[in-house]
């Protein structure tokens, strides 16, 4: 028994070690200034510019919208609504963070892209939001249903009315928690490809803040690339991948400490 | 430890005036306000009685203490006097309380306005996670609107740990969590988050329970010192601990149908040394309970 465990534990790390030495080894030469700072210009010159500023401007936009309609609606569940309606919505939330993210996009399309006659980052913006909505509404219930009653009562024993409460002593308590949701949120949207080659497409051209056209990112950029012929753009796809790879990794880092430093009290 | 001055410190508040608390602030008994008068109440948590028909007095700048036995409604009395049974689903009070005249449970009167008066510490300290000490003094004349600007907030902050007998333990950390204290120190926070705003009656639903004894001699000299100021209820366990810091007590215990009632209730002393009830004898003297 003890034996097959450990086998399947190696079974798991094996392709996780595999995928980020791969991802490295492949990816590490082409990350050049160039890379990181022209747009990409034809087969054998330019860089991933318009994906990164896509990237930067298509999640946080996406977390802007989401993160507060995900924290409210959390809140919601866990504080006011009755169980029954707090079972339907938990219900409903949990359908949708296991939804195939295409079924997503293709949803955005319909409503978002087919009206407007035009791919738009606008719509990458909604698919990613509807994306992320479910996950931080599910961890912000999750959170506050942690922090203890008597924490409320405390706050309600001070003669503060009850969202009063709830607004200020309870998310306090939870906040680290609620940042920890929204992080990973935003680590999933960042890797999502389908939804926003329905929506934003990707382009070759920078696009800084018009989201009425179309706009690259990250994934949609190693989508394309990695289907050229050309190995330089091969090799750009890798490098984009290492971006978002390392972009990832980081905010699952950042997770962890600030788990941690939950965990020991001192936050 | 050192007497704090009774003087009446500034209210940093009155109740809005369309409050119909608000009458009887003037026509306090004796001039004093914080005169509490429960009158056959009766309270339940949907068809389960925890208390049935209790009436007593609480007389202000004093302590009242509640004893009796496990499960006999100690605390369910004393969260129906602040409102604060009726956050759980079912909870029913019956009767009314009267806090200097003017009953509580009167149609119009907003809880959260009574919990702004009738303040509460609880059994198991409870400081606001993830907020520092000063916060979780600030915290209630903050959120409240009595105090907005930071000198004035640090000068009710001090003056509340003082008089809460926790300032020299605590001057040096203020930015540290409140969690981060022990038990007893926690709990004299708690007490310095509850005066800060200045209620005029002190529940404390027996708030030495999860401490040790050093602490629980530290809260009852504070509770002592805070009568000057308050009208203080304290629900205890404790005989020995009602003997030392209440001038009144109350005896309850479980009656037949499973919800408390009532025995008697007077001077310490009395009910002590010479109780008119045999219950209260049996129970002071160590026989049950």
């Amino acid at each position: 028994m003890r034996t097959i465990s450990m086998l399947a534990t190696g079974f798991i790390l094996v392709p996780l070690v595999a995928i980020v030495a791969y991802v490295v080894v492949n990816g590490w030469g082409w990350l050049d200034p160039e890379f990181l700072v022209s747009a990409p210009v034809n087969d054998i010159h330019g860089g991933a510019l318009t994906a990164i500023l896509g990237s930067l401007q298509l999640v946080p936009m996406a977390t802007l919208i989401a993160a507060p309609v995900g924290i409210l609606g959390g809140i919601f569940v866990s504080e006011i609504a009755t169980p029954r309606v707090a079972a339907a919505i938990r219900f409903a939330a949990d359908v949708m963070v296991g939804l195939p993210s295409i079924v997503i996009g293709v949803f955005c399309y319909a409503i978002l892209v087919v009206p407007f006659k035009t791919f738009s980052a606008a719509a990458g913006i909604a698919a990613l939001a509807v994306i992320m909505v479910p996950v931080i509404l599910r961890n912000t219930e999750e959170i506050l249903r942690l922090v203890p009653a008597s924490v409320r009562e405390g706050g309600l024993a001070l003669g503060l009315p009850r969202w009063r409460t709830i607004m200020t002593v309870v998310i306090r308590a939870g906040f680290g928690g609620l940042v920890t949701g929204i992080i990973l949120a935003v680590a999933r949207a960042s890797g999502e490809t389908a939804p926003l080659l329905l929506t934003a497409l990707g382009s070759r051209l920078v696009n800084v803040g018009e989201i009425d056209k179309p706009m690259d990112s990250l994934p949609t950029f190693i989508y394309t690339n990695s289907g050229q012929p050309s190995p330089v753009l091969v090799g750009q796809a890798w490098a984009a991948a290492l971006l978002l790879l390392v972009f990832v990794l980081v905010a699952n880092i950042t997770v962890r400490l600030l788990a941690a430093r939950r965990g020991s009290g001192r936050s | 430890m050192t007497f704090i001055e009774s003087v009446p410190i500034p209210r940093p508040f009155s109740l809005p005036a369309d409050d119909t608390l608000a009458g009887a602030r003037g026509e306090a008994v004796a001039g004093l306000p914080g005169s509490l008068e429960i009158r056959d109440v009766t309270v339940a948590y949907g068809s389960t009685v925890a208390v049935r028909d209790v009436t007593m007095a609480v007389p202000p700048r004093s302590v009242t203490a509640i004893i009796g036995p496990s499960g006999c409604g100690k605390s369910t009395l004393i969260r129906a006097v602040n409102r604060m049974h009726e956050t759980q689903p079912g909870a029913t009070v019956k009767g009314s309380i009267l806090l200097d005249g003017v009953d509580l449970y009167a149609p119009g009167v907003d809880p959260v306005q009574v919990r702004r008066v009738v303040g509460m510490v609880f059994q198991k300290p409870n400081p606001f996670p993830a907020m520092s000490i000063w916060e979780n003094v600030a915290a209630g004349p903050k959120l409240l609107g009595l105090a907005r600007r930071k000198p004035e907030l640090d000068e009710l902050v001090e003056r509340s740990l003082r008089r809460a007998a926790i300032w020299d333990e605590v001057k040096d950390k203020l930015k540290r969590p409140g969690t981060s204290l022990s038990g007893g120190q926690q709990q004299r926070l708690c007490i310095a988050r509850t005066i800060v705003v200045d209620p005029e009656v002190i529940l404390m639903d027996e708030p030495c329970s999860a401490l040790d004894p050093i602490a629980t001699l530290r809260i009852e000299e504070l509770i002592s010192e805070l009568k000057a100021q308050y009208a203080i209820v304290i629900v205890t366990h404790n005989l020995q601990q009602a003997a030392r810091v209440s001038d009144r007590s109350a005896f309850f215990t479980l009656g037949d149908h499973g919800s408390g009632y009532l025995v008697e209730e007077g001077p310490t002393q009395d009910l002590f040394t010479n109780p008119r009830n045999r219950l209260t004898e049996d129970y002071v003297s160590g026989r049950f309970g």
